[in-house]
């Protein structure tokens, strides 16, 4: 994403930090208008590096007190629990922070200003960081100004170790939260948090029937939302099945298969211009497409010469390639973080494992010995790992590989079936579909196989991969 | 030619007859000559017969069989298909026995209606993954084309598609259902 630049350069900041605020908020929201930088940034103190960290070593403890609604009226009061509720999930969902509970917040007077913290109550709680905000109102849409005060300094204000101005449209709060998580993530953990990426995935609750078949049949069309689950909504009217989609690595397009006419072929949903393209148009089936890292190709798998291969095309349909040769099955690809190598399923064994092949079709070898294998999702780097679903009894779980190791590690234990693993970009959680709650849902999981969080609800959905 | 060639004459010789007639002043006048040909000719003979023109006679086609297959709609058809499915094993695109004959059967559908085209859906049973069941059903649905090919039905005639695990011809989760969502399904798509 085009923010990464934005916040690895704090020199920039520093020295342009209006311009680069009001860039950026225009950037993450999409479709809202930049507001005006009208109030010069407030003087920032110039140890904006400090770091809160805790006395023992384990996670530091930060509290995030509900934000100041320095307007008093009822929108700016809701925006501001909405940004307070959203950035203490998101600081929790990293676990590189331990949150106090909110629910002992209660006891500690509101500040109304950044003036009149009461830093001594808040020692009390043993935090080690607090987390304050101010939310504005302005004729152009809010304003919102984040600090992070290290509570053990013990001085009668603390230095503040991370301050932000932002300004936008009110039309997305969580927005906010979301980049305020991830720059307190990667200024004071040297993470790349993973608040602002999304969901894509295909789902029937719309329960929209296909029309020209005699079984009753639904359709599925692609949605999206945010990391959390949040904010969901529908990408594609194509009225067919509509499957395994994936986005594009600057996640401003979502390639798929469509059924639309008859047999299936990849389309790219360019999802911020409205438009469609066509990637795939000749005869056969054509299936499971996967961005290369930098987006100027995708593998995909194809019966257009007999049987299902992998073939590789440049982005524009150009430059097309065979990637596989096989009289066995070769489907569901998946790109190492450098471009260099693909994963992928084949039955060429008898039952689909594993492999991986390089991306000029070299140096293939087989990777799993499972009694059932599919849907390989290669781990970010510098991870270096591969999620898979295997069969573990009568349905599938989701285990990891490590590819220095080869060492097998399983995240989920036969409740229901779990399937359709997609790495999170940052290899820290994992987006995957379960039965274990009835229907097809979509849940995420840590990479070490704990917070489980259900994503999806409505309907079955399907197939999720997660944003760059 | 001699028919028509008298009937001419005849024919010009009444138009005269007529024209004087319409023309003559009433004064007395010696009246003209009567054409030559008009006097003299002999009466000619009543035309003969045509002559019958030989022409192959015109068979008419065969009637298409006024069956209830051939006068049912696309929809019809496919709602009560002359074309059976062909089951197969878990995770298998082999054709037993079983299939083979829902096959034959079919095929000697398609001799008979040999202007139908013909999808060929490839399914299977919700065990398998997604992404992995498009493979599987695309196999299956190519071994039931092929063995249709090797009894003499044009491939083109017959396209194939996969749909994994995504239509369940039962939606249950027990073996019973699971067989009946092995399959190859055909579906009419032109006729």
């Amino acid at each position: 994403m085009m923010p990464d630049t934005a916040r690895s350069t704090p020199r920039v900041i520093r020295l342009l930090p209006a311009v680069v605020v009001a860039a950026f908020v225009t950037l993450g929201a999409r479709a809202q208008q930049p507001a005006p930088a009208a109030t010069p940034a407030p003087q920032q103190p110039d140890e904006i590096r400090t770091v809160i960290t805790s006395e023992g070593g384990s996670a530091p403890r930060l509290a995030v007190p509900e934000f100041i609604a320095l307007t008093k009226d009822a929108e700016t009061q809701a925006i501001a629990r909405t940004i307070t509720q959203t950035l203490f999930d998101d600081l929790t969902f990293e676990r590189e922070f331990a949150l106090v509970p909110r629910d002992i917040y209660a006891t500690i007077p509101a500040a109304t200003s950044f003036a009149d913290v009461p830093f001594d109550r808040w020692r009390e709680l043993n935090a080690d960081g607090l987390v304050i905000g101010t939310v504005q109102k302005l004729p152009t849409g809010i304003k919102i100004e984040v600090r992070l005060f290290d509570v053990r300094s013990r001085q009668p204000v603390p230095p503040s170790a991370f301050a932000k101005e932002y300004s936008g449209s009110a039309a997305n709060p969580r927005l906010y939260a979301h980049t305020m998580s991830d720059e307190i993530h990667q200024t004071q953990r040297g993470l790349r948090g993973v608040a602002r990426t999304k969901l894509v995935f295909d789902s029937d609750r719309d329960a929209e029937r296909m029309t020209g078949t005699i079984e009753s049949r639904s359709v599925k069309e692609i949605y999206m939302a945010d990391y959390d689950g949040e904010s969901q909504r529908r990408l594609t009217v194509q009225k067919s099945l509509n499957i395994t989609p994936t986005w594009s690595p600057d996640a401003r397009s979502i390639a798929y298969s469509s059924y639309r006419r008859g047999q299936p072929n990849i389309f790219i949903s360019n999802i911020y211009q409205g438009t469609l393209e066509e990637l795939t148009k000749i005869a056969g089936n054509n299936f499971t497409p996967s961005w290369s890292p930098d987006g100027t190709r995708l593998c995909f798998a194809s019966t257009r010469d007999g049987n299902t291969e992998l073939y590789v095309v440049n982005r524009d349909g150009s430059n097309l390639r065979r990637l596989t040769n096989h009289p066995a099955s070769d489907i569901t690809p998946t790109w190492s973080p450098s471009g260099t190598q693909i994963a992928f399923t084949s039955d060429r064994t008898g039952t689909p494992q594993i492999y991986i092949v390089g991306a000029d079709g070299l140096g293939l070898q087989k990777l799993t010995s499972e009694p059932y294998a599919d849907r390989a999702t290669w781990s970010p780097a510098p991870l270096n790992e591969i999620a898979y679903a295997a069969r573990t009894g009568p349905g599938m779980d989701i285990k990891v590989m490590s590819l220095a190791t080869r060492e097998v590690r399983q995240l989920t234990f036969g409740e229901g079936t779990n399937e359709s693993p997609s790495w999170a970009p940052n290899g820290r959680h994992l987006a995957f579909t379960s039965t274990r709650s009835g229907k097809t849902q979509i849940f995420t999981i840590a990479r070490d196989g704990k917070n489980l969080k259900q994503i999806t609800k409505t309907g079955n959905n399907y197939q999720p991969d997660w944003s760059r | 030619m001699r028919i028509r060639s008298a009937a001419l004459i005849m024919l010009m010789s009444g138009l005269t007859i007529a024209a004087c007639g319409k023309k003559a002043p009433p004064v007395s006048r010696p009246a003209p000559p009567p054409l030559a040909n008009a006097s003299t000719a002999p009466p000619t003979r009543p035309p003969a017969p045509p002559e019958p023109v030989a022409e192959p006679t015109i068979v008419p086609p065969e009637p298409v069989p006024n069956d209830s297959i051939s006068s049912a709609s696309l929809d019809d058809l496919n709602r009560n298909s002359p074309l059976k499915p062909a089951f197969f094993e878990y995770d298998s695109a082999e054709l037993a026995a079983p299939a083979q004959a829902a096959l034959t059967e079919n095929a000697a559908v398609l001799k008979r209606y040999p202007s139908w085209t013909i999808t060929i859906e490839g399914h299977c049973d919700e065990r398998g993954t997604a992404e992995y069941n498009l493979a599987l059903g695309e196999r299956r649905a190519v071994a039931a084309r092929t063995y249709l090919v090797s009894l003499g039905i044009p491939a083109d005639r017959l396209r194939t598609v996969s749909y994994g695990k995504e239509f369940p011809f039962d939606s249950g989760h027990d073996d019973p259902a699971y067989a009946k969502n092995r399959r190859a399904h055909f579906v009419i798509t032109a006729k």
